[in-house]
């Protein structure tokens, strides 16, 4: 695995020093031989690929480091996947033994936040009741789901898998870092003292009201009660473990679902409240000042209605943009000018792509069409970035490219709030996640067939003798499909 | 929201000598109603006729509701009464290949979702001239975004769902707003069509009914032709009466796949799925029917059968979520299919949920930025659009004589970031508000 990833990278530094010219001799020679595979003629040709060096310095390339101005020809090292040194080729100095990749007219910003994703084949709370922080969805993942492609291509680096709507309270939510990953445990992101990181999903308005009834509610009314009387439950719960604390038999049985509320509790938890209509929004803001639990607002689409309460309540909004409003009866009043409506009133602003409601590989579009809507360029780059990560409590670790932050960043091939744009590669904690080039990312980043299937596992140990002796179309047609 | 004056500019007062006219004839609703607008000019710094190379520093003369003239500020004079709209990138008025957004609603509530009657899996009777909604807001959304022209009706997901129209973004009833009527009849093929219970419930029996029912509508034909015939040579009264006897009770059904087999209506059919694109073409050769290949995810895989059919290709929205039959979805399909010389339009299709309409700018902006030109891309939204549809004589580029239907724009339409500023359909201004 590690030494997969280490080839990985290998490629693509050396990729940098085969020239055009070098590269079309190469293909021009070897073409009956390798097909049409591109820039892999070159490693695979050259045999012996440099190893790649500890300290990598990326030049030559604006840097968008969102906590700062933007570079104009810039200087990013990497080492040990953190970030080591980001300025202007004046103000760093660039270690003796590190490998140098001239980026220059390439964009180089931090790898991308999503505050709201489904992407995972994932599965949350149940039809069993409104009210479910026992399930973790932690534990219904597939990590090879082709939608972690798709969001590498994107340029995603780090999500916020979260359970459904459809329930007040539908689970533990989880923060990954898109790793290459044989596992959901090599995604996860964990705390110091190796608490796993996540929030706690909850909805209000119409998704979690139910016309046939039973435990679920029927109206809001039902809905804030249900809620209510929950949230003191956990509080009683809490009280009497700190009770019985010095008298172990005297401990209330242990409920996994009021553990996980006790880290709401805490503050340590955050709730990740989707919520539409302004009422609904004030209903948060109401239950999260009478509980005393942090929040951030999702999806947001009356936001623009009640800005100045949310930015009065210092609580942060996680916002989608769709093409056009409506769809649900909550979402008639949608609009692109809600992003700069709610960042001129002071609310921090970050984006979601709700992926499958809006494709990983388009987050950028949010972005734009915020601006279009009158926000600002930098505060709606931010909000695909820092501001994200400010949300998951992650704003020390990744969002901005700064020193001793972690090596999570995009190559893009111009403006990000560009139709025309291309992410080029993707980096996470300092490996390369994503390749254009590659022919079987870019078959992610583009679709084509085979592209909505899981990502195949035999890709490990025989894509590239494949790609040696049939091409392309016998990879992709044969290996995606198994 | 919507203009109650007829949008129709010539029955409208125009000029003094109309405005005499009209008051002597008492057309007074007109009159009243009316806003009298001067003239337009528009000045763009790019103007994309799409018809020849975009112009530089171009004008457009309106008259009348339709285009007067097109060409260099040097060469085009602009009338000093007429009111001058100025902007940096002027198109045509954008065209919707195919759409449901009329008879789907902003709501998606039980109230305005028309699009699909499920009581039958074969009903190609459905008017959407019965259904549309013109003043639905989701039509004055998609407006205010440039596009003029919509082909709407009835959806994919019923075997045969029913008929489609296109009309004008404008209008405050269907007979005002409507271009063509009926435009096709729609089918869809593949997973989609298949019901719950009863039939089709696989491929197969999807291709079988489809076939026996157009053999059913042939042979209606042939009999209703009989009749015809035997009337125009019958004299006496008692043999007439007696054909009309034997002439086949009218069917709605009937007549309208009578209607496609007389190549008067295209088929539209939704096949995204390699063997349902087949089956389409399958089903065209053998009926000699029009098709218009509709969704068509996977169409870059039957290239060569496509462009020897010579079907048009309504490809699915470039943004449509990759999953179930449009897994294998491709941004570079268009690419692929227009260097192989196939005519692509786009389309905002139909969605179930969110975005509950899309819009064909953004997903044409898509196509130019994985592999059309800026040409290309736009002539899926316009001329090649209009041409398809049938409806080049009156839209898809600005040209002297074509209606006047434009949409201006800040900068590069297909950049996230531009607005666009103004709407023009048949010489009036319907919107202004930069979107």
């Amino acid at each position: 695995m590690r030494n997969q990833r280490q080839r990985q990278q290998q490629l693509a530094i050396l990729r940098v020093y085969c020239t055009r010219a070098f590269r079309q001799l190469l293909i021009g020679g070897l073409a009956l031989w390798v097909g049409f595979t591109g820039f892999k003629t070159c490693p695979l040709a050259a045999n012996e690929p440099p190893v790649l060096k500890d300290t990598v310095a990326w030049t030559g390339a604006a840097i968008l480091p969102m906590d700062g101005p933007e570079i104009e020809s810039g200087v990013l090292i990497v080492k040990d996947g953190k970030i080591i040194g980001v300025g202007t080729s004046d103000e760093i100095s660039i270690p003796a033994d590190a490998q140098q990749i001239d980026a220059t007219g390439k964009v180089i910003m931090p790898g991308l936040v999503c505050t709201h994703s489904h992407v995972g084949g994932i599965g949350g709370a149940d039809r069993s009741g409104p009210i479910q922080p026992d399930v973790r969805i932690y534990d219904s993942i597939n990590v090879r789901d082709s939608g972690f492609k798709r969001a590498v291509a994107g340029g995603l680096t780090t999500l916020n898998i979260m359970p459904g709507s459809g329930h007040l309270l539908s689970g533990q939510t989880i923060y990954v870092k898109l790793r290459s990953a044989q596992t959901i445990d090599d995604m996860m992101i964990l705390a110091e003292d190796g608490w796993i990181m996540g929030g706690l999903k909850m909805a209000n308005g119409t998704n979690s009201i139910r016309e046939e009834g039973g435990s679920f509610p029927g109206t809001r009314g039902k809905s804030a009660a249900l809620v209510r009387q929950f949230f003191l439950k956990a509080r009683e719960y809490g009280e009497k473990v700190e009770r019985s604390a010095e008298t172990p038999d005297k401990q209330p049985p242990r409920d996994i679902g009021l553990d996980a509320m006790l880290e709401v509790l805490q503050g340590r938890r955050i709730v990740h409240h989707h919520t539409h209509r302004h009422d609904d929004i004030m209903t948060v803001l109401r239950l999260a000042t009478e509980y005393n639990f942090r929040v951030v607002l999702h999806h947001v689409s009356d936001g623009w209605m009640v800005a100045d309460q949310i930015a009065a309540a210092k609580v942060p909004c996680s916002i989608i943009l769709i093409d056009s409003p409506g769809g649900k009866l909550e979402a008639v009043n949608l609009k692109f000018e809600t992003g700069g409506i709610l960042e001129r009133a002071g609310v921090t602003v970050a984006f979601h792509t709700d992926d499958y409601i809006t494709d990983s590989r388009l987050f950028f579009r949010s972005a734009a069409l915020a601006v279009r809507g009158g926000m600002s360029r930098e505060g709606a780059l931010q909000a695909l970035t820092i501001n994200g990560a400010k949300m998951l409590d992650l704003e020390d670790r990744i969002g901005s490219l700064s020193a001793g932050k972690d090596a999570d960043f995009i190559v893009l091939d111009g403006d990000p709030l560009s139709v025309y744009t291309k992410v080029l590669q993707t980096w996470v904690e300092g490996e390369m996640v994503f390749d254009r080039e590659n022919v079987v990312d870019r078959l992610y980043a583009v679709g084509g067939y085979g592209a909505g299937h899981d990502q195949s596992p035999y890709f490990c140990c025989y894509h590239e003798l494949m790609l040696q002796q049939f091409g392309l179309k016998v990879q992709v047609a044969d290996f995606l499909q198994k | 929201m919507y203009r109650i004056e007829t949008m129709n500019p010539f029955t409208c007062a125009r000029s003094l000598p109309f405005v005499v006219t009209a008051m002597i004839f008492g057309i007074s609703l007109c009159l009243t109603s009316s806003v009298i607008e001067a003239q337009i000019a528009i000045r763009g710094e790019i103007v994309h006729t799409m018809a020849g190379e975009p112009i530089e520093n171009g004008v457009v003369i309106i008259v009348d509701g339709k285009i007067a003239a097109v060409g260099p500020a040097g060469d085009v004079a602009i009338p000093s009464d007429f009111r001058i709209i100025e902007g940096a990138v002027v198109t045509p008025g954008l065209i919707d290949a195919h759409a449901t957004v009329g008879l789907t609603g902003i709501f998606n509530q039980a109230h305005d979702q028309d699009h699909r009657e499920t009581s039958d899996a074969i009903q190609p009777e459905l008017r959407a001239l019965d259904a549309v909604n013109v003043r639905e807001q989701l039509i004055e959304y998609v407006r205010s975004l440039g596009v003029t022209t919509v082909h709407t009706g009835h959806s994919p997901g019923e075997l045969i769902s029913g008929q489609t129209l296109i009309i004008k973004t404008t209008g405050s009833t269907v007979e005002e707003a409507v271009l063509v009527e009926p435009a096709a009849v729609v089918a869809t093929l593949g997973a989609s069509a298949n019901r719950t219970s009863g039939s089709p419930g696989t491929r197969g029996k999807q291709m079988a009914m489809l076939r026996q029912e157009l053999i059913k509508a042939q042979e209606y034909l042939v009999k209703q032709q009989a009749v015809r015939a035997g009337n125009g040579n019958e004299k006496d009264a008692e043999d007439a009466d007696d054909a009309d006897s034997k002439a086949p009770t009218r069917n709605l059904r009937l007549e309208a796949l009578g209607q496609v087999l007389d190549r008067d209506l295209p088929l539209l059919i939704t096949a995204n799925r390699a063997q349902d694109i087949t089956s389409a073409l399958r089903l065209a050769d053998e009926f000699k029917i029009r098709i218009w290949l509709d969704g068509a995810a996977e169409a870059y895989l039957l290239i060569d059968e496509i462009r020897q059919a010579e079907v048009p290709v309504i490809l699915h929205p470039t943004m449509i979520r990759a999953t179930g039959e449009y897994e294998n979805l491709s941004f570079e399909t268009a690419s692929k299919l227009v260097d192989a010389g196939i005519t692509v339009l786009m389309q905002s299709g139909f969605e179930g949920y969110v975005p509950k309409v899309r819009v064909v700018l953004f997903e044409a902006a898509l196509l130019a930025a994985h592999g059309l030109s800026f040409e290309q891309a736009l002539a899926t939204i316009t001329r090649d659009a209009a041409e398809v549809l049938g409806i080049s004589n009156r839209v898809g580029t600005l040209q002297p004589g074509k209606d006047a239907d434009v949409a201006i724009f800040s900068g590069d339409p297909f950049e996230y970031t531009t607005q666009c500023q103004v709407v023009i359909i048949n010489g009036q201004v319907v919107s202004e508000e930069a979107r």
